[in-house]
């Protein structure tokens, strides 16, 4: 099982007037090959939590495992840990910085002392891997390239480490809405093909509801839910007390249940446009 | 209506470092009037952040006019007037906010222009107070829900009194409680304190919340027109690299399917209305 969260409890500034609990002694497991969603409002403890999965934050108590391994105990390498799991953070661009996108890409598996072969294997399927054509843009300036391609270049770098979590912090974010189709789909093309386990954190229900198989409901440092989208989705008086909300289609179904229309839940708009369609086509 | 922002013409070349030239704005044609509420769609990289920074001379036009209340950007002499009747609200609100205390850092603007200190007082109350961040007059912003900071930036705008007031996707990095507050705060200026309001979006769900759209495709106008008219052409909306409404993307398929429902439905409460019609 790759992830494994254990009474994990992180303290900013503990001991001092700013002390901020932000993850309140939460457990949870993920496993292989899942596709989990991540939601929460702004100061949720969703980033915190991300951080742990990697170690780049190291718990107040608690212990998180990367495949069966502890994470900061003394015989686990965390280099190894880093390895297993790619973060790619918000606004992944902005940490390109090579003169070509094949450079850039070929930062990370460099890194690990890899043969040059076994780096240009990695860095040609990366680049596949996110939907660009190695040729067009390998000897490119990333810089040159739009929004949406710069923010594949990065995600590239992460994947041609291959990791078997990749954890995306908002990876649409900013893009418009076919960019964002485009990036999310080829997500879910990479969690089925590659059986990577994937959490995506977003602040799009709808995108939620499209893609993963769990989600996980942070709200002040705790777990409010973790199940299925259509569970949760079911919850939406209490998803928005705590600042979230639910797919539109949701709201349509709540609008018309009220006017006595005896429909079943609905979370996307196929879903929606079948139930509608039993109801009124004659 | 008096006009607030009209571009005639407008072309703009950005220079790349290959030295080819890319053509971002290629002859924009528009008109917006004194209180109304545009919005700007288009997908990245269609020109509307440059098109944006021509409405407060932040750019300049390569070829073509741009005027803010009759006042010709190109006309050195108006620029203080200019980025004073349109004030400029970006994406980040952490690159927009400059003082340790919200009061001082919505006082910024005003100090600068040189306004006296009763004033600058008034101002600033009163710029808090219709983001409705009162109660954090004198927080650290740094503290702040990213929602909370973007109002602290429209108010230290607000504070400065402009007529016009452009956004460019001023929610693109907020949760949906904070998404909401900003807009609440948008159509507020808007309606109550008559500010003239152009949102840059990708989010269709403020769009619709706007007077007029223009759509932006490489650099081109491509439609223009009320929310209802421009999303009922779902088609031509997706080509151009966006989405519709999800309820107007239902609707759209249910009518395929038989089912004879608006085209121009944009709201949950208009979608049920028109299923009640049917039964």
């Amino acid at each position: 099982m790759p992830v494994k969260v254990e009474n994990l409890t992180h303290i900013y500034m503990k001991d001092s007037v700013f002390e901020h609990v932000a993850i309140d002694n939460i457990s949870f497991e993920i496993q292989d090959g899942e596709f989990i969603g991540l939601i929460g409002h702004t100061g949720s403890g969703k980033s915190t939590l991300i951080q742990h999965l990697n170690g780049l934050l190291k718990p107040s108590s608690g212990k998180v495992f990367i495949d069966g391994e502890e994470l900061g105990s003394k015989e686990v390498q965390m280099k190894k840990i880093r390895q297993k799991v790619g973060l790619v953070f918000q606004y992944p661009e902005y940490q390109l910085f090579e003169e070509t996108v094949y450079k850039d890409v070929a930062f990370g598996p460099r890194n690990l002392g890899l043969s040059e072969d076994e780096v240009d294997a990695r860095v040609r399927k990366a680049i596949e891997l996110v939907g660009l054509d190695f040729d067009s843009v390998s000897n490119v300036s990333p810089f040159e390239l739009s929004g949406g391609q710069k923010r594949r270049v990065a995600i590239a770098g992460v994947l041609a480490m291959e990791p078997k979590v990749l954890i995306l912090d908002e990876p649409a974010a900013g893009l418009d809405p076919k960019g964002r189709d485009d990036i999310l789909r080829g997500f879910k093309r990479l969690h089925e093909t590659q059986k990577i386990t994937v959490v995506l954190v977003s602040h799009s229900m709808e995108d939620i509801a499209n893609l993963v198989d769990k989600v996980l409901v942070m709200n002040k440092g705790k777990i409010a839910y973790f199940d299925t989208p259509r569970n949760v989705f079911g919850e939406a008086e209490t998803l928005e007390k705590i600042g979230l909300g639910v797919p539109q289609m949701t709201y349509l179904v709540r609008e018309l249940r009220k006017k006595g229309y005896p429909i079943a839940d609905c979370i996307n708009i196929d879903e929606a446009k079948n139930e509608l369609l039993k109801l009124f086509k004659r | 209506m008096a006009n607030m922002i009209t571009t005639e013409n407008v072309r703009f070349e950005y220079g790349t470092n290959s030295g080819s030239a890319k053509l971002a704005l290629d002859d924009i044609n528009i008109n917006i009037a004194k209180g109304e509420f545009v919005a700007i769609l288009g997908h990245n990289g269609s020109g509307k952040s440059t098109l944006a920074k021509h409405f407060n001379a932040l750019l300049l036009p390569g070829a073509g006019t741009v005027y803010v209340k009759e006042m010709n950007t190109k006309n050195e002499k108006l620029l203080w007037d200019i980025r004073q009747t349109a004030g400029m609200v970006f994406q980040n609100p952490d690159n927009q906010i400059v003082a340790t205390i919200v009061e001082e850092d919505v006082a910024f603007g005003p100090e600068n222009l040189g306004i006296p200190p009763l004033e600058i007082r008034r101002r600033v109350d009163d710029s808090i107070k219709t983001v409705d961040m009162t109660e954090y007059a004198k927080h650290s912003p740094h503290l702040l829900s990213g929602g909370q900071k973007q109002r602290v930036a429209i108010a230290g705008i607000i504070a400065m009194k402009p007529e016009c007031i452009i956004l460019d996707e001023p929610t693109a990095l907020l949760d949906p409680v904070g998404r909401k507050e900003v807009l609440n705060t948008i159509i507020k200026l808007n309606k109550e304190e008559g500010i003239t309001i152009i949102l840059i979006t990708h989010y269709m769900d403020e769009a619709i919340q706007a007077d007029r759209i223009y759509v932006m495709k490489n650099g081109k106008i491509i439609m223009e027109g009320k929310p209802k008219d421009v999303f009922k052409e779902v088609e031509t909306v997706k080509a151009a690299g966006l989405d519709v409404p999800q309820v107007t993307e239902l609707s759209h398929r249910l009518n395929r399917e038989g089912l004879q429902l608006s085209p121009d439905i944009l709201t949950v409460e208009e979608m049920v209305v028109e299923l009640c019609r049917l039964k």
